[in-house]
């Protein structure tokens, strides 16, 4: 359909003001989302970081138990925070926006609401979650002695931040996915658990034998999580990572999945 | 002025693509209401979602010229785990619009009481229509679209409703599908009727509704003759 844009309310709609809508459904999209999530009861919005901080804390703990080799002097605790963290974003994600859509279909009845601003809003949440999480755990670590300080904060949003982009594409382009096929459901679960122990999480590339660092460098997370480390670590994490691969990658997927959100927006059937 | 210009609109059914509703075109003026009648799976629901543009026809396009609601209906789109006061927070976020005074027009029209603040899915289908229909009425449109909004609710509600749509606003412009002819005929100043993806338009309801009721008429198959 060949959407002629004087169609919104008599005047052509300035940047600035169609920015401005966008804006406004995606904070009412995403409060509508946090109130459904997490409802008023007992702690409420806290959930949103509290139930990631439990799941850190716990393969924390158990990676401290069993004193997991990683093949490098940082800290256990440190590196269960980093690696696991960072495993939160970009699983998450996606498992928040495959079969997005079919929950929400009667909020599409607004003009104004479409299927991208569904996915964003989740993202957001999801990303606002995972962040604040990772934020206070490593600051309630610093304070009662278990960890350092990053040596680079700049380099951990940096790398922080080329997760979560890989992330969201990643999600957006499954999420739209999702609406055509439900495959998309049941093959991410099991992938995403086989992936995880590939992901960088658990390991340092350095510790690893030369022909497998080539292999697992394939992963774009896994530079991600260099990325952060080398940040918090400096110059004991001996990091292996390409940024121009995984912006590559990220940019890729991203278009990808604005294109793949767009055909399936047309097939979209309201009830 | 709406123009609406060869919509074309199908859906993919077993074995091939049905067609809906094929190159309609026609204009609204403001002020106008347009009734169209239609059987059900007409496609008469679809044609008020293109209108709207919460869905995508397949060819064509739609000129809104003045602000068009979205599709009003008492299912309501709601969240039922959020509560009615979440849900009108929702709708006036979305569309810009002052809270406080929504929250107290929709309070005062919906009679909710305490039940505002309790989950939706903690109503009666009587409550959630009152509900939807207050949330339609917060945000003002020059052209309301609407689905099927007949007999829904007691006396008292369907009075208010008539009251709120077509007192206080009959200077909008309305489009209101339904296979109710007596609701067409009473609200509208021009017909249409929809069948086989194609609108039959008419100033007259009278000549509207002979041609719905010859379209939509059946008659029992004759009585085999005793030979």
């Amino acid at each position: 359909m060949i959407v002629t844009n004087a169609s919104a309310d008599q005047t052509r709609p300035s940047l600035l003001h169609a920015l401005a809508t966008e804006r406004r459904v995606i904070f009412a999209l995403l409060m509508r989302e946090a109130l459904t999530r997490y409802g008023r009861h007992n702690i409420g919005f806290l959930w949103l970081f509290v139930e990631p901080m439990i799941f850190t804390v716990g393969v924390t703990a158990l990676w401290s138990l069993t004193k997991t080799v990683h093949g490098s002097n940082i800290p256990i605790t440190a590196f269960a925070l980093t690696g696991y963290s960072s495993v939160l974003l970009w699983r998450n994600m996606p498992g928040r926006c495959i079969n997005a859509v079919y929950p929400n279909l009667p909020l599409l009845y607004h003009r104004n609401v479409r299927v991208l601003d569904i996915f964003i809003a989740r993202l957001l949440l999801e990303f606002m979650g995972a962040t604040m999480s990772f934020m206070l755990l490593g600051v309630l670590f610093h304070m009662i002695g278990w960890m350092d300080a990053p040596e680079d904060l700049l380099e951990v949003v940096g790398g922080w931040l080329i997760l979560a982009w890989f992330g969201m594409a990643l999600a957006l382009f499954l999420g739209a996915l999702s609406m055509r096929s439900e495959l998309v459901e049941k093959l991410w679960h099991p992938l995403s658990y086989l992936v995880f122990p590939l992901s960088g999480a658990a390991f340092m590339v350095e510790a690893l034998p030369r022909a497998a660092q080539d292999y697992v460098l394939l992963l774009p997370m896994v530079h991600g999580v260099e990325i952060v480390r080398e940040g918090y670590f400096g110059s004991y994490a001996h990091a292996h990572y390409d940024v121009a691969y995984v912006v590559a990658i990220a940019v890729t997927l991203t278009f990808f999945a604005l294109l793949q959100i767009r055909t399936v927006a047309t097939l979209v059937v309201i009830e | 002025m709406i123009r609406v210009r060869d919509i074309t609109k199908t859906y993919p059914v077993r074995g091939g693509q049905r067609t809906i509703l094929d190159a309609i075109s026609f204009d609204l003026a403001p002020g106008r209401k347009l009734g169209v009648l239609g059987r059900n799976g007409a496609g008469k629901s679809t044609l008020i979602r293109i209108i709207s543009g919460a869905e995508r026809a397949n060819t064509g396009h739609v000129e809104r010229g003045m602000s068009v609601s979205w599709p009003l209906a008492f299912s309501g789109a709601f969240q039922t785990s959020l509560t009615g006061r979440d849900n009108v927070r929702f709708i006036s976020r979305i569309y810009h619009s002052d809270f406080e005074r929504n929250i107290l027009a929709v309070d005062d029209f919906a009679e909710l009481g305490a039940y505002l603040d309790e989950p939706v899915r903690t109503y009666s289908s009587g409550m959630r229509a009152r509900l939807a229909f207050a949330i339609s009425m917060i945000i003002e449109f020059d052209c309301f679209l609407i689905d099927e909004i007949g007999a829904v609710g007691d006396v008292r509600f369907a009075q208010k409703c008539e009251y709120e749509l077509f007192q206080k606003r009959s200077d909008r412009a309305m489009i209101i599908v339904s296979h109710d002819a007596a609701y067409v005929r009473d609200h509208c100043d021009h017909f249409a009727v929809l069948h086989d993806g194609q609108m039959h338009f008419h100033d007259d309801f009278e000549d509207a509704y002979a041609l719905f009721k010859d379209l939509i008429g059946w008659t029992p198959a004759p009585a085999a003759t005793p030979s």
